[in-house]
């Protein structure tokens, strides 16, 4: 069976692009030979710096014939309707089929249509994958139309090893590609993929992009190891230098060892963000070494000393810059900093980052105070921690921001707990970041997070769908993973009235009259009446979390179905407790009653149109079961009460228990819906308390059988 | 490129003078058919906001042009005390329109004309779109790297002044000093030999540019009047709205270039307002749309000149 090899070989694209564009080819050619029912055995693609490359395995030499019916008018329809049809279908009527359907009969005409040669249908789509093939940017060259990420130069088309024709903004496609740009950049004549592979190889390119990323770790490794250092390993530098060689080389320089007072994440920073070079450490002293990993694209004819040389010199120069900032920066205090946040706008209905901090500072004092941390500290890290923000080194480097507070923080000598503040209070920056461990650190990273929250909550700029620009899905991930993990006892309430009390004097300044009256007035409301859509938001984050940590989503409905929940703690709590009990013989029969007792009342009170809710009379109990049971509500009751009042959900689901026994000989033994009225409704006002008593636990309708 | 090169030992060879270096970019650009442009004799950020640059990749007809354009950034000055940056140099421009096929092999070769081996030396395309928003013009291409230093921008263009290129321009910026700097093998820029001569006779960029740098790194920072340059950004702008309006002529354009003279002048005093640290963070988004409007305008007038290929121009 025959194989298909396509080469689009253009200008340099973009490193971060590569990956994304072969699959992009492959699924957009698989799919179009696909729909034009060429099936195959094996597709694959992939990318180098100036080629996007796919081979699709196994085609047929011709798509398949198909036949198609095409439905005509009813028999005995007008001559016109009828000519018509013949003529669209270029059939006479006994060419025609007579079918059949509920309406009755009608001319049909069958059209066998043979299957075209594949080359043709792959001359037709490959032009038309390139038209709407979907670059994150494309561009126009020369005097042409077409689009592509960088001006294309050839194009070879192979199928069953002839050329497929065809013709695509000034470029016809032949069977000829070109090697690496300056070991080889003559043209290369192939026959089919495997002579095309071969040649590449030979012509000093390595196609593959995980061939590529393996040569560069185990050269970088065989080097460090000469060298007795360790490679500081970067997944995504490594991709990115796989895809900027075609045939990456591995070369070592060294640096000055005077750079090395600079903090070694601003030298790796520095190296891998400006020169993409990887950065080497001490084994022993888990320090970094003077020495650099570059990847070249080249076998020099002097085996690389030029192109060191070359790097050691801009890479002094970058680390010069570097050293240059960071000494600049020592000169001034943080807090001397604080007046140029005015000047960096937050959002422009927030405010500056000036006034942003002022929010900060009190409500990190606020939220130490409930966890028991030093409010003063914390509201000292709050009003410095950012301050690097409009340092020299964070202005070049974005991504050192809070990492930089700190070293400065403890350059100027202020306390250990302030300086891990700056830096961890963005934290947790992800599902996998480590949380806040100091207690200032957790104040101003939670105030953070809610000040965010609350104020985007506030001018109405709620994440939709996939739409979350300003991350406010993570700042609440982050939020709640800080509390659950370090246990915090903290109601989200009072910290979201704390943070809309500290944002008023903004909203009030930046939004004027109506709308802003308006807008707090609608958090208050939601707020005071108990749905607040911040805790409903809060609510929703928490179930992902937990459910991506292993918990039954239902249990945490139940819980949550208690309302007046927004104590993270306690609602993980609970839930665990719950999942326990519901694990146990005892939990999993009680569930079954209370289910029991739940559908009971549902259908009767339906039936009614009335509430059972209310106290049974005891006098009415007519059957032992029926008293001890109602004895065993009244015990369980006051035990679940003080059991979770004291916050011992294990205790209160060990209470629970004590229900089964009374509520499964019930139901053995009673019959509910009594003949007599008063004794029915009396029972089922039973029942009702059964419901009552779980209550206080978790909500047992929406746990799930 | 035999006839160009010259023995390394000559004063002139590129790896000697930063005379040399220009005049041998000059030489290949010309022996490629470039007109040979002297720089635009106004303050001007970057090469690009040359009109031989900006107006002429405008329009339909073909233009290959190369020109040194001493750039003036006075952010980015230090006194005359910092090894690599400075408030003034050069940067050699090449535009060539419509972008040709081998326009990289074209750079290369001129690489190696200065002396750049790639046989030894690791040259790469990195990626680096380039916009320059207060032209309203943007491009696709990349920064150039030589052994991990940036020694050119290639860009193709996509957009200048609002207006869609077509055809395409291709645009070479390379970095007069850094090149210099490599090629020489100096670690300051005050260490370059501008003339290729040695003992008594040598003057370096220090000779030529060090007080200047001091001089104006003064009045870039502390001593340009504010008001009046304020009042001259007003008036630049005010001009060039003017001239646009006076240059209409039906379906033609007669003082499209005067008008982005004003341009020119509006972005530079921007500039410099910038470097005195007296536009804040959100005026300074308000007056690069204003100098993008200049901009706009000006390109638009230029589409209905002659040169700018306009149809009611030949009439």
């Amino acid at each position: 069976m025959p194989d298909l090899l396509l080469e689009l070989f253009s200008e340099e694209i973009p490193a971060r692009m590569q990956a994304r564009a072969a699959d992009d080819l492959k699924a957009l050619v698989s799919d179009a030979l696909k729909s034009a029912g060429c099936g195959f055995e094996d597709a694959e693609a992939w990318a180098t710096a100036r080629r996007l490359t796919l081979a699709v395995k196994g085609l047929p030499e011709s798509q398949p014939d198909v036949t198609e019916e095409r439905k005509g008018p009813r028999v005995g329809a007008p001559d016109k309707a009828i000519e018509g049809f013949l003529g669209s279908v270029g059939r006479t009527l006994d060419q025609c089929e007579i079918r059949e359907d509920k309406k009755g009969q009608y001319y049909a005409a069958v059209i066998e249509k043979k299957g075209g040669p594949v080359a043709d249908v792959i001359a037709a789509i490959v032009p038309d994958m390139m038209a709407r093939f979907p670059w994150p940017k494309s561009m126009r060259w020369g005097s042409g139309s077409l689009r592509w990420v960088r001006p294309l130069r050839s194009i070879l088309c192979l199928f069953d090893g002839k050329v497929v024709p065809f013709e695509i903004g000034g470029i016809a496609s032949g069977a000829v590609t070109y090697g690496h740009r300056f070991h080889a950049p003559g043209a290369i004549e192939v026959t089919g993929l495997e002579d095309y592979l071969a040649k590449l190889k030979y012509a000093r390119v390595m196609l593959e992009s995980a061939t590529r990323a393996k040569a560069i770790s185990s050269q970088a490794g065989k080097l460090a190891a000469a060298a007795g250092l360790d490679l500081v390993e970067d997944e995504a530098l490594l991709r990115e230098n796989a895809g900027l060689a075609e045939w990456p080389v591995v070369l070592m320089g060294a640096f000055d060892e005077a750079f090395l007072e600079v903090p070694p994440e601003v030298l790796t920073t520095s190296m891998k963000s400006h020169q993409k070079c990887f950065s080497l450490r001490d084994p022993e002293t888990g320090k970094l070494a003077n020495r650099f990993i570059l990847v070249s694209n080249l076998h020099a004819e002097d085996k690389g000393e030029a192109i060191i040389a070359g790097n050691e010199r801009v890479i002094a120069a970058r680390l010069s810059d570097a050293r240059f900032f960071w000494d600049q920066d020592r000169k001034t205090k943080l807090e001397d900093l604080l007046p140029q946040l005015q000047q960096i706008i937050f959002h422009a209905k927030l405010g500056t980052q000036a006034e942003r901090v002022a929010r900060l500072e009190a409500i990190s004092a606020d939220i130490a105070g409930l966890i028991g941390a030093d409010a003063a500290a914390a509201q000292q890290a709050a009003r410095l921690c950012k301050c690097d923000l409009v340092t020299e080194m964070v202005g070049e480097f974005p991504e050192l921001q809070g990492l930089m507070g700190r070293y400065y923080a403890l350059e100027e000598g202020l306390s250990a707990d302030v300086a891990d503040a700056m830096a961890q209070h963005y934290q947790p920056q992800g599902p996998s970041d480590a949380v806040p461990e100091g207690g200032v650190a957790q104040a101003v990273a939670l105030a953070d997070k809610i000040d965010t929250l609350v104020g985007f909550w506030a001018i109405d700029e709620k994440p939709t769908g996939s739409k979350d620009p300003y991350a406010l899905r993570r700042a609440a991930l982050g939020f709640i993973r800080t509390v659950l993990d370090r246990g915090l006892r903290l109601r989200l309430s009072p910290v979201i009235q704390f943070a809309l009390a500290r944002l008023g004097p903004t909203l009030d300044r930046l939004n004027e009259g109506g709308e802003r009256k308006t807008l707090v007035r609608a958090v208050h409301d939601s707020l005071l009446r108990g749905d607040n859509y911040l805790l409903a938001f809060f609510a929703d984050r928490l179930k992902v979390h937990l459910r991506d940590q292993g918990a039954r989503h239902d249990l945490i409905d139940a819980v949550f179905a208690l309302g007046g929940q927004d104590d993270l703690v306690l609602i993980v709590k609970r839930v665990e407790a719950l999942g326990a009990f519901l694990d146990t013989d005892d939990g999993a029969n009680l569930l079954a009653g209370v289910k029991r007792a739940q559908n009971i009342l549902r259908i009767e009170e339906k039936k009614d149109g009335a509430s059972f809710d209310g106290a049974p009379a005891t006098a009415l109990f007519v059957q032992d079961e029926e008293k001890s049971l109602a004895q065993a509500i009244e015990d369980v009751s006051v035990r679940t009460a003080t059991a979770t009042s004291a916050e011992d959900f294990e205790a209160a689901m060990t209470a629970l228990a004590g229900l089964r026994a009374p509520v499964d000989a019930f139901f053995d033994a009673v019959t509910v819906n009594a003949d007599d009225p008063a004794l029915r409704e009396n029972r089922l006002k039973l029942l009702s308390r059964i419901r009552a008593a779980t209550q206080s636990v978790a909500d047992f309708s929406r746990i799930e059988s | 490129m035999s006839e160009t090169a010259l023995p390394e030992d000559s004063a002139l060879s590129p790896l000697r003078s930063f005379q040399g270096l220009i005049l041998t970019l000059q030489r290949y650009w010309a022996s490629y058919g470039c007109v040979i442009l002297q720089p635009y004799d106004m303050e001007v950020g970057a090469g690009t906001f040359h009109p031989a640059t900006t107006l002429r990749s405008l329009g339909p007809r073909p233009w290959k042009a190369a020109y040194v354009q001493p750039s003036r950034r006075p952010a980015d000055g230090r006194y005359g005390n910092n090894p690599n940056r400075v408030q003034h140099y050069y940067q050699f421009q090449v535009i060539i329109k419509p972008s040709p096929p081998d326009l990289q092999e074209l750079y290369l070769n001129s690489l190696y004309a200065i002396g750049i081996d790639p046989e030894i030396h690791d040259i790469r395309f990195v990626e680096d779109d380039w916009e320059s928003p207060t032209l309203g013009a943007w491009g696709l291409g990349w920064e150039v790297w030589c052994d991990g230093m940036e020694v050119s921008q290639f860009t193709y263009f996509q957009q200048v002044g609002g207006i869609d290129c077509a055809p395409v321009s291709g645009e070479l910026t390379y970095g007069l000093e850094r090149l210099a700097i490599y090629v020489q093998g100096v670690d300051n820029i005050f260490d370059l030999n501008f003339n290729g001569l040695e003992g008594d006779d040598k003057i370096t960029y220090r000779d030529v540019f060090q007080q200047a740098e001091q001089e104006y790194s003064r009045f870039n920072f502390e001593h340009a009047d504010t008001d009046l340059l304020l009042r001259h950004f007003a008036d630049a702008e005010g001009e060039c709205h003017a001239l646009i309006e006076a240059g209409a002529s039906g379906d033609r354009h007669e003082m499209a270039l005067p008008a982005y003279d004003q341009c020119i002048k509006a972005s530079h005093l921007f500039n410099l307002l910038d470097a005195r640290g007296v536009i804040s963070v959100t005026e300074r988004q308000s007056y690069i749309l204003r100098v993008r409007d200049l901009a706009k305008a000006c390109a638009e007038a230029w589409l209905k000149t002659e040169a700018g290929g306009g149809e009611g121009a030949h009439a």
